[in-house]
């Protein structure tokens, strides 16, 4: 069998490869060198990145060493420890507002699902009984606003949209006037997609920004980044570029219902130290859920999605 | 700069063995562990990157470093030959043959960007004469035929689709024999992202490729993906079948290994580069530059294979001690320009070289000013030619009477070889500063 087919044998047996990966690291005998490799392969595998994945496996190593612990069915578990306690130490829940309309921004590259991620936050509140109105500030896609449209009927909450192609600034100072006559409870702004590198595309979005703020002290009150979980070491730049345009203030990682794991996650609080707050897990209005630190590692070494969360 | 690594990297490694005659294994191994690294920064999968490893490891330790090279270079050229051949030379164009209409099918995961690309296609074949129609199959994703139908406008494209609760592939099959009534020569089907582990949208996909045929079922794969393209490219072909990918969102910053995970996995072809969100940001992929670009190394390789094939040894090295030693004269000057149809032109060479790429460079001469130029450096004499600083006016005016151009035209051709001269000692003091490659 040529390695060609040997890769493809391997892969066909869909994420199984995984475990077989930690059976391998975890041979009868004492931990050695392969193991670490091992390891340290499984998380590049899961999209962690060659920097977070060997810092990781270094700093379980120098534990290994000093409390000589010799048990290789330890060694995957003090992985998912450290994967965890990297990604706590950020973990925080999404602020609210005391006096209302508690204002959350979603931003992100183009498709990552922000505006479905923005529906199903405000899903969150009107199923509790609380108001929530829309801000379509996407005006450049087409029918990007009809979309959020749709989802706002689903959700029962308000919209405020434009005529494609209008400044999108403009789109939420109407919103926020809106929501502060309205007495909402929740003002959800919907952004265009974009690429961290359009320079003049970052500085679109500091402007909505700079006009939440002014109409609304205190507000935005969380800037997500919404991260397509398929994302690659790319996803650390992203996280980067867009905190330094515009203060990320949490990470939400969507499609983990996929065979991805989204372990750039994992770098991007690491090295940034900005918190992953939520995670989406299908195309539904529910399938949106708190990020859970143990759980997520755990699942980056698992076969399968479901026991995530 | 991501795209100074690797290149830099090697040639660190390799300087220390400057004068060797041969790779030992272990030189080769130290080397190799970087364009591995390289390689998984840039999201190619780590299967794949081992395989390709292991397949360079074996040429590089069996094969004579060229007199002519370095070893860095050496093992550069190989790496690159083998991504290379993985990536395909050739451009392959879409096919579509048979009796109209032709029909493209768009499959890909939630957000890899079908939709845009529909209309992306629909505007090329448009371009070219071709009446198409975009057809939406997509009954899911809210407003997404709305989109759709907005894209096909824009192209200047026909649009269908059904309402209610029509299947997708319903719309498909009636799509088409709309197309077909109307004489529409291409349809190009839109479908809902789906996830290749969704057994049901997989199942779904199946019966759109199964009623309408198509010509073309083209993977569509945000280069921004990581380690799981391989899988998703593995699925999708396995279970729909596919005869060619597209790459989106290529104008990110992205290393792209995606790409090259997906065509080892599938040995399907990528044919085209969506690098924007405008509808005519579309370009035919060329998979040298991707493989440059993954890893991280601009187009180096393309200056030294060119620098291989055009110039003798002898040339070349004067050429590159003179760019080194900043002791490049007009005669230099002509004489490149006179080799440029075989190695490129100066401003081409130069921008070849991590850290010019994106330099602004006015230094090449129109080839329809050659022979102008030409007369121009001839009309000088070897003092001129060497120290160009001494040419005053009185010299110009000679120099223009000689060679029957206006002292404009000297003017013209002494600022741009000025010019290039400035590039020349900025690389040379790169150079000191250890940053050149080579
Ligand atoms: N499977 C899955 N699909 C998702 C998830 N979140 C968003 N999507 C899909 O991804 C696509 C792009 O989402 P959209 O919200 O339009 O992205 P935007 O361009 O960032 O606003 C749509 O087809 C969504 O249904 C998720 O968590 N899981
Ligand atoms: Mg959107």
């Amino acid at each position: 069998m040529g390695l060609f087919e040997k890769l493809k044998a391997s892969l066909s047996k869909t994420s199984a490869f995984l475990r077989e990966g930690i059976d391998r690291a975890l041979r009868p005998g004492a931990i050695g060198p392969e193991s670490f490799e091992e390891i340290e392969a499984l998380l590049i595998q899961v999209d962690v990145g060659v920097k977070a994945a060997g810092e990781i496996v270094e700093e379980v190593k120098e534990r290994l060493k000093r409390e000589k612990i010799q048990d290789p069915g330890r060694l995957v578990s003090l992985i998912e420890e450290k994967v965890a306690a990297i990604l706590s130490t950020t973990s925080k829940p999404l602020r609210v507002s005391d006096s209302p309309p508690t204002v959350y921004l979603l931003v992100g590259v183009n498709g990552s699902g922000k505006t479905t991620t923005a529906a199903k936050l405000a899903y969150r509140w009107t199923s509790q009984g609380k108001t929530a109105i829309a801000a379509a500030c996407d005006t450049f896609r087409a029918a990007a606003a009809e979309q959020l449209e749709v989802w706002s009927r689903r959700v029962g909450m308000e919209i405020i949209k434009h005529q494609e192609g209008s400044d999108p600034a403009a789109v939420a100072f109407d919103a926020a006037h809106a929501a502060l006559a309205r007495r909402k409870d929740l003002l959800v702004v919907d952004t265009a997609g974009r690429l961290h590198t359009k320079k003049n595309l970052m500085e679109e979005l500091r402007k909505v920004v700079r006009v939440i703020a002014r109409e609304i002290p205190g507000a935005p009150h969380e800037i997500l980044l919404v991260i397509d979980g398929t994302t690659g070491q790319n996803g650390l730049i992203q996280a980067r570029v867009f905190t330094e345009a515009v203060g990320v203030t949490g990470v939400v990682l969507t499609k983990l219902d996929g065979s991805a794991k989204g372990g750039i996650a994992v770098a991007i609080a690491g090295e940034l130290g900005l918190p992953i707050k939520l995670v989406g897990v299908g195309e539904g209005l529910d399938d949106l859920k708190d990020f859970d630190p143990a759980g997520f590692a755990k699942a980056l070494f698992a076969g399968d999605r479901s026991d995530q969360v | 700069m991501p795209f100074e690594g690797l290149t830099q990297k090697l040639s660190d490694i390799f300087k220390k063995l400057r004068g060797k005659g041969k790779l030992t294994e272990a030189d080769v191994d130290a080397a190799l562990r970087e364009v591995r690294l390289s390689l998984l920064e840039a999201d190619v999968n780590y299967k794949v990157v081992k395989e390709f490893i292991s397949n360079i490891r074996q040429r590089a330790v069996g094969e004579e470093v060229l007199s002519s090279l370095t070893p860095a270079q050496q093992v550069i050229k190989i790496v690159y030959e083998e991504l290379a051949a993985i990536m395909g030379k050739d451009v392959r164009r879409l096919d579509l043959t048979g009796s109209p209409p032709a029909v493209i099918l768009l499959l890909g995961l939630q957000g890899s960007g079908k939709t845009t690309t529909a209309g992306k296609i629909a505007l090329l074949l448009k371009k070219q004469g071709k009446h198409v129609m975009c057809v939406s199959c997509d009954v899911w994703r809210p407003a997404a035929q709305r989109q759709l139908e907005i894209v096909a406008q824009k192209a200047g494209a026909g649009f269908f689709t059904l309402g209610g609760d029509s299947k997708a592939e319903d719309i498909a099959r009636a799509g088409i024999a709309q197309a077909r009534r109307q004489g529409y020569d291409v349809v190009i089907l839109d479908t809902a992202g789906r996830l290749q582990i969704d057994e049901d949208m997989m199942e779904e996909a199946r019966r759109i490729a199964s009623v309408s045929e198509p010509q073309e079922k083209i993977l569509v794969v945000d280069a921004m993906t990581g380690q799981e393209a391989c899988k998703v490219a593995q699925v999708f072909d396995e279970k729909v079948g596919i005869s060619g990918i597209i790459l989106t969102k290529v104008d990110s910053d992205a290393r792209g290994g995606a790409a090259l995970s997906v065509v080892k996995v599938t040995g399907k072809p990528i044919l085209f580069a969506s690098t924007g969100e405008k509808i005519e940001d579309f370009e035919v992929f060329h998979p040298d530059r991707m493989a440059s670009r993954i890893l991280g190394m601009g187009d180096v390789l393309t200056l030294i294979e060119k620098a291989q094939e055009a110039i003798d040894e002898e040339k070349a090295r004067e050429f590159e001690r003179k760019l080194r030693k900043n002791q490049f004269t007009l005669d230099d000057f002509l004489e490149q320009m006179r080799d440029m149809r075989k190695m490129g032109s100066i401003g081409d060479i130069l921008r070849m070289i991590p850290g010019f790429s994106r330099a602004k460079l006015d230094i090449d001469v129109d080839p329809k000013d050659w022979t102008r130029v030409e007369a121009i450096i001839q009309s000088m004499t070897k003092e001129e030619r060497r120290r160009p600083e001494i040419i005053d006016g009185s010299r110009k005016k000679r120099i223009a009477k000689g060679s029957g151009t206006s002292v404009q035209d000297v003017n013209r051709l002494l600022k741009k070889f000025s010019e290039a001269r400035k590039m020349m000692s900025r690389l040379s003091s790169m150079d000191k500063a250890g940053k050149f490659p080579f």
